[in-house]
């Protein structure tokens, strides 16, 4: 048993976070909550770079790897707030012509809501009836459909991976701003009632780390991934609060100033609400693992 | 990420389930929690059977008398002896798991040779007398005074929440040998001393939990006279002994238990259904399904702890600022101590809103255990500084003093 990533794995979240951090950074970010429109020319770097073709077989053109990988690269997506419909065009690889390449946009419908609707060029899933909705993240419009949940297991994997970066990254960006700003003449994260707000959030994103990385394993590396177990289902859970969670304590840690438009920390709170009322909430994902009890 | 076991740990896990199998029936019945002489019996029996087997002190290095076993084995080994329904090391905690590790890595060759067969043979009963009423959270505060006096140390205090004090053979047993001043800063002075507990001058009186039972107990040291030879490590590098003594185990000491709540877990919900509650309450089968993922990731947890500690120092999978996620041993136990005290303590919580009215009668064991299970959030250094730990020494934040 080796849990640890290997150094190729570490290899590639390095690479990744390294393109992002030059392709995607703060001012990119901003930009793009002005005027939130997939920038195509984005799109074809990250397929170039093969976050869409990552799972498929080298022979079809992808890069031959696994869902612990997709995982690891996920978590730097959400870490850096990338907007899109990553998971849905990720899954569309090899099946939706240009998908792989990122030349398509593909929007997925969970049988809930649909996002990038709009903007997409195609769309899986039922979404016939989809009506806007006014998101209430502003990187991330949304339709309501009104369906059956759609069982796909992958992507709520993938979507936990996102919420992983983000709650990995309200953790820094606490810990960051609690370091520097000073009150009563000292950091205030040498106040035991702020140091022990960053480390409840380092606990729940470390629980959730090691669930969505075992539930990537546990799965299935190949597009086959069975049906939504509970390994899937506890791992988004468990995501899910950790990103929802580190959001509203990294606001609470930067105080009034986390209550701005200007601080990026409501960008991820937001984010992280869209996301946990995607693919299976925390309703359903409880429900399921406790039937399996 | 690869959680399969290698072919040679199947093997391993494979030969001990079959041990297992057969030893088990051996076994007397357990004893009544408040009888500790019979509590001792027990489990020094039991360790008699593991050192016949040949897996008494599994993980110890071979020329401390153990196997060498990879921290993965450990795993295996606590992993399956906690389904198999073994006993849980108790009384023998102190000897296999701090006292004996503590002397493998720090002792001299005689004092291995005196110290350690009888622990894995399950002959000595080892027990911690770490804290006082003055020195539980903080430590380093210790007052107990030892006084050298030719070829002995004169030793006199108290101790507290001393497990297993009433039938234990020896104590480890940290006191100061310096007194603190400008020149000498509290963490140091301490040493690290193996005392007879029927030395003369040790009164034991034993403290009843709020569980009702007598885990632990209340140490008097009245000039105690402890050979200079029953030291282990330095006079005054007692600290650094003790955090030799601390950094083992972590994050495998908790193994067996989450395999036992996960267990429980599935009692809980079997015993809902039974009783109609599963059907009646949503919320109920809610919280056990939140239960359910937690204990999964705690396991998931652990397997990762365990995969730090046997590879080097790869690691810097965990958030932080680059700073390496949690792979510096302790510190991993710090987190997942954190989680799985407060995990465990809805467990019982939960278990009770399952027994609806039979919540309030102790001969169910759920309701022992969940009194009990208000420890687990002070023992072996409560949550809060827990917390400090993993603020100051994982996330880097300045230090509150």
């Amino acid at each position: 048993m080796e849990f640890r990533l290997t150094e190729d794995q570490l290899a590639l979240r390095t690479g990744f976070r390294a393109l992002l951090d030059g392709r995607f950074g703060r001012d990119e970010l901003r930009a793009a909550v002005e005027r939130p429109v997939i920038d195509r020319a984005l799109w074809r770097e990250l397929g170039d770079a093969g976050l869409f073709s990552l799972r498929l077989p080298e022979a079809d053109g992808g890069v031959g790897l696994g869902l612990p990988e997709a995982v690891l690269v996920f978590e730097e997506a959400g870490r850096a707030l990338l907007p899109g419909p990553l998971v849905a065009t990720h899954l569309a690889a090899g099946t939706v012509p240009g998908a792989d390449t990122g030349r398509t946009v593909v929007a997925a419908s969970d049988g809930a809501l649909v996002e990038w609707l709009a903007e997409a060029d195609e769309v899986v899933g039922e979404a016939g009836d989809a009506r806007p909705v006014r998101s209430v993240d502003p990187l991330t419009p949304l339709h309501r459909v009104s369906g059956e949940r759609a069982d796909r297991p992958a992507a709520a994997l993938l979507t936990a991976a996102l919420q992983l970066g983000s709650a990995a990254r309200t953790t820094e960006l606490a810990v960051q701003y609690a370091k520097e700003r000073e009150q009563f003449g000292r950091p205030i994260g040498a106040f035991q009632a702020v140091k022990h707000l960053c480390a409840r959030m380092l606990v729940r994103t470390e629980l959730a780390r090691v669930a969505v990385y075992a539930a990537a394993v546990t799965s299935g590396a190949g597009d086959g991934v069975r049906a939504p177990d509970t390994d899937v289902a506890g791992a988004k859970l468990l995501a899910d609060d950790a990103a929802v969670r580190n959001a509203r304590d990294c606001i609470q840690v930067h105080g009034g100033m986390g209550f701005t438009w200007e601080s990026d920390v409501h960008l991820h709170l937001k984010r992280a609400w869209v996301r946990a009322g995607q693919w299976i909430t925390e309703a359903e994902a409880e429900e399921l693992i406790a039937a399996a009890l | 990420m690869d959680l399969r076991y290698t072919e040679d740990e199947e093997v391993f896990r494979g030969q001990l389930k079959e041990w297992l199998a057969k030893a088990l029936p051996a076994l007397p019945p357990a004893p009544d929690p408040l009888d500790w002489p019979g509590r001792r019996a027990y489990d020094t029996a039991w360790q008699r059977m593991l050192y016949e087997a040949g897996y008494a002190g599994l993980h110890w290095p071979a020329d401390a008398g153990g196997r060498g076993a990879t921290p993965t084995q450990h795993l295996i080994f606590l992993e399956e002896t906690e389904r198999a329904g073994a006993p849980y090391v108790g009384a023998n905690f102190v000897g296999l798991l701090h006292a004996g590790p503590t002397i493998a890595a720090e002792g001299t060759a005689e004092q291995r040779a005196r110290w350690l067969p009888p622990v894995l043979r399950g002959d000595e009963i080892w027990c911690q007398g770490f804290s006082e009423p003055g020195a539980g959270s903080d430590l380093a505060s210790l007052r107990t005074r030892a006084v050298r006096d030719g070829d002995h140390y004169v030793v006199s205090g108290s101790k507290i929440w001393t497990s297993h004090a009433e039938v234990a053979d020896w104590c480890e047993l940290l006191v100061r040998t310096e007194p603190v001043s400008d020149t000498v800063p509290k963490h140091r002075g301490i040493t690290w001393l193996a005392m007879r507990m029927d030395a003369p001058g040790v009164t034991v009186r034993p403290l009843r939990t709020l569980a009702g039972s007598t885990e632990f107990a209340e140490m008097f040291l009245d000039d105690v006279r402890i050979p200079v030879t029953d030291r282990v490590g330095a006079e005054n590098d007692g600290w650094r002994v003790t955090m030799v003594t601390l950094s083992f185990e972590r994050g495998t000491a908790f193994v067996g238990e989450v395999v036992a709540c996960r267990r429980t877990l599935g009692e809980l919900a079997r015993t809902a259904r039974d009783n109609g509650r599963w059907d009646a309450d949503p919320a109920l089968r809610r919280r056990l399904g939140r239960l359910g993922a937690e204990f999964a990731a705690l396991w998931r947890l652990t397997q990762w702890n365990v995969s730090e500690s046997q590879g080097g120092s790869s690691g810097d999978s965990g958030s932080g600022g680059g700073r390496g996620g949690f792979g510096v041993p302790g510190i991993g136990g710090s987190v997942f101590k954190l989680r799985y005290s407060q995990a465990r303590q809805e467990l019982y919580e939960t278990a009770a809103d399952v027994l609806g009215p039979d919540a309030l009668d102790l001969a169910h064991p759920w309701n022992q255990d969940r009194l009990s299970s208000l420890s687990y959030t002070i023992a072996a250094g409560t949550s809060q500084i827990q917390q400090n730990i993993v603020a100051e020494r994982i996330l880097g934040l300045p230090k509150e003093r």
